[in-house]
């Protein structure tokens, strides 16, 4: 018994250890970019979702596009109304079916930051740390008279964007370390209409939303994939039991 | 209801004579060793994807728009509007990575069991040519999407043959058909992926699987079943240690497919970028040949051998020596049944000179990937910031220089019979339970 089963213990040890060098390349790779905070977001939260679409419909939409989405399909993945969508998001007299373009025509745009500001339909899948990016940058702007526009960002320095929230957050001004030009941390200078705590939960709705926006199917698959992998498990057991009978024969 | 199927069957005999005789052959009478372990079950999962790929792929063709205009486009009104669309793109994008790991796992199992021995060498040949057409097949379709890695991934591989003397800089625009990868590009990508490379793949299938019957599997022993002892419970002709194809090994492979669906749906349903691995976030940036990726990488089953690439340095002022290491890295592989004249197969016989050689040969396969992907490098910076580079290389070149070393070593162990094997048994390794 001991000495039959050791070449065949030996593969699977060996199979084990392949797999397990692999996985834990990959986790190596995915636990590097550690110096941004965590949004904490969850798609699947209706309601933060649905903060988010405001806040982004009231302050980047004038900007910024979100031309792979349809105000119908948000409307459906959001539990809002035609009604509702149309009444108090759609602010530009597109379609419900329509995508989402901003009215800001790009030639101005150019002028206006030296940049078209950039379509984020894709934003948060475009970035390696995803939603913490987009709520990192959102809580880093600080006023920085030498840029054009007068507005600096640690998360994304010398960013062509003012910060399109600051009557919410406030203002923040950037502390410098001692004889250089590196910034050290930001303080509220000037306070805004909302506490920080509620600003940082106002930037994580915002943050989710683009999350959602990114991938919409993000919430179908979720949803099935329990199911399919449900079906799978008793799938495989099946075939497990039928190969055992079938090998009877070979045993 | 039993006699209409005997009738239907029998018309089909009558008329196609060939197909039962077809059947048996590959089927009901092909008698495959009994002792297959886990390592076996790679070949049938290549199958599986390779059909996935198909089916899937046919499905994405029919909503992809093949320009540099709309590509981008297209594939976001797949994953957005097209009804199960982003179910198809998932399961193509991971079957394109998974389908690498059960190539990956499949050729090592030839590696462990000698299976490109004599007188298997045309069954190894054959798949050398599958793997080559595959990586063929995996570029250009990772070029599709036209995202911004697709882009720059085009531009630096076909930048590669740029290096060749004196042709080099003709064959690239060739290639490109302009100056820089383009709609031009995309096309002929598009025209390779989703015809050419897969009717070679399938042919190349079809003859890796004709040479293989004709043969006769290999198994963990590394013993030679089809000319044995003969006599088992189906026909006493036959092997003893064989038992046929179907239903054995149908229904254990069977029981495979289920295990590796459920890692499969796993990723596509819950994981399907696989944390920037199987799907970049840089190619969620439309291609723009004005801004660079900060880190511009080939997919993870390219980087092994983009790392060697990297990691030989330029002499006489040409860059070319890393590509020919880099295509010599595979080529030698095409070489290895006649690197290797091991008298014995299987490892579990082998030397252990041979044993430690191909642990290393694998570790360093993994290390390079870790080069090539930028994980060590990214590392490096965080622990030795002031000398980071310096030591990839010399990490990168050591990994290099132990899987070329790894065939040096093989042909002088092998040849100059260095090797001290242990007695192979005479029938398989099988536990009777």
């Amino acid at each position: 018994m001991t000495k039959r089963h050791s070449p065949m213990k030996k593969a699977i040890y060996s199979f084990a250890l392949a797999v397990g060098l692999l996985v834990g390349a990959t986790s190596m790779a995915s636990a590097e970019e550690g110096h941004l905070a965590s949004a904490g977001t969850n798609i699947r939260d209706q309601a933060s979702l649905q903060r988010g679409a405001k806040l982004f419909f009231n302050y980047c939409v004038g900007c910024h596009s979100l031309k792979y989405v349809r105000y119908s399909r948000m409307a459906e993945d959001l539990g809002l109304s035609e009604d509702e969508v149309m009444k108090n998001l759609n602010f530009t007299g597109a379609k419900f079916g329509d995508p989402v373009i901003s009215h800001m025509p790009e030639d101005l745009a150019q002028q206006y930051f030296g940049k078209a500001p950039p379509d984020l339909s894709l934003e948060v899948r475009a970035k390696e740390e995803g939603a913490d990016w987009v709520f990192g940058y959102l809580n880093s702007f600080y006023v920085d008279p030498t840029r054009p526009v007068g507005w600096n960002n640690t998360v994304f320095p010398n960013a062509s964007m003012p910060n399109p929230l600051w009557e919410l957050q406030g203002v923040q001004t950037a502390v410098k370390k001692e004889g250089s030009d590196e910034v050290e941390k930001l303080e509220l200078s000037q306070p805004g209409k909302l506490t920080p705590a509620q600003y940082q939960q106002a930037t994580r709705d915002l943050a989710t939303f683009l999350e959602y926006v990114s991938e919409p199917a993000a919430l179908q698959r979720q949803h099935y994939g329990i199911w399919v992998l449900l079906f799978l498990a008793g799938f495989t057991f099946l075939a497990y039991l039928l190969k055992k009978e079938y090998w009877k024969d070979v045993h | 209801m039993a006699n209409v199927f005997t009738r239907i069957g029998d018309w089909f005999n009558e008329r196609a004579p060939g197909l039962m005789p077809m059947y048996r052959k590959h089927m009901t009478e092909y008698y495959a060793p009994k002792n297959f372990n886990l390592w076996y079950y790679f070949g049938s999962l290549a199958l599986l994807v390779l059909v996935n790929q198909i089916v899937t792929g046919i499905f994405l063709t029919m909503n992809y728009k093949t320009s540099a205009a709309e590509a981008f486009n297209s594939v976001e009104y797949i994953m957005r509007d097209v009804e199960w669309g982003w179910l198809i793109r998932y399961m193509h994008s991971t079957g394109a990575s998974l389908f690498f790991v059960v190539v990956f796992l499949h050729m090592f199992r030839g590696l462990l069991y000698g299976s490109y021995q004599k007188p298997r060498e045309l069954v190894w040949l054959l798949g050398m040519l599958i793997f080559l057409a595959l990586m063929a097949e995996a570029f250009m379709g990772y070029v599709l999407p036209w995202g911004n890695m697709s882009f720059w991934g085009a531009k630096v591989i076909i930048s590669l043959f740029g290096t060749i003397p004196v042709i080099g800089g003709g064959l690239v625009e060739w290639i490109m058909g302009d100056y820089l990868p383009a709609d031009a590009t995309l096309n002929r990508f598009f025209a390779l992926h989703v015809i050419a490379l897969p009717i070679v793949l399938l042919l190349l299938v079809v003859l890796h699987l004709a040479a293989l019957h004709e043969v006769g599997s290999n198994n963990p022993d590394g013993v030679d079943t089809k000319h044995g002892p003969k006599g088992n419970r189906w026909d006493p002709t036959k092997p003893a240690d064989g038992i046929p194809f179907h239903p054995y090994y149908t229904v254990k492979d069977l029981f495979g497919v289920g295990f590796f669906l459920i890692i499969a749906a796993f990723i596509i349903f819950f994981a399907p970028t696989f944390g920037g691995w199987f799907l970049e976030h840089d190619n969620f940036l439309p291609a723009n040949n004005l801004v660079t990726p900060t880190h511009i990488k080939p997919s993870w089953y390219f980087t092994p051998f983009y790392a060697i690439l990297r990691m030989i340095p330029s002499f006489f002022g040409t860059a070319f020596w890393g590509v020919l290491g880099m295509f010599g890295a595979i080529a030698l592989l095409f070489l290895l049944p006649w690197i290797d004249a091991g008298k014995v197969r299987s490892i579990r016989y082998r030397g252990t000179g041979y044993k430690v050689a191909l642990m290393s040969f694998a570790a360093s396969f993994i290390g390079l990937a870790l080069v090539g992907a930028g994980v060590v490098g990214e590392k490096l910076v965080e622990w030795a910031p002031s000398d980071a580079t310096f030591w990839e290389n010399a990490f990168g070149r050591v990994m290099t220089a132990i899987y070329f070393g790894y065939f040096v070593f093989l042909w002088f162990y092998t040849h100059l019979g260095w090797e001290k094997t242990k007695p192979v048994p005479e029938r398989v390794v099988f536990d009777h339970d």
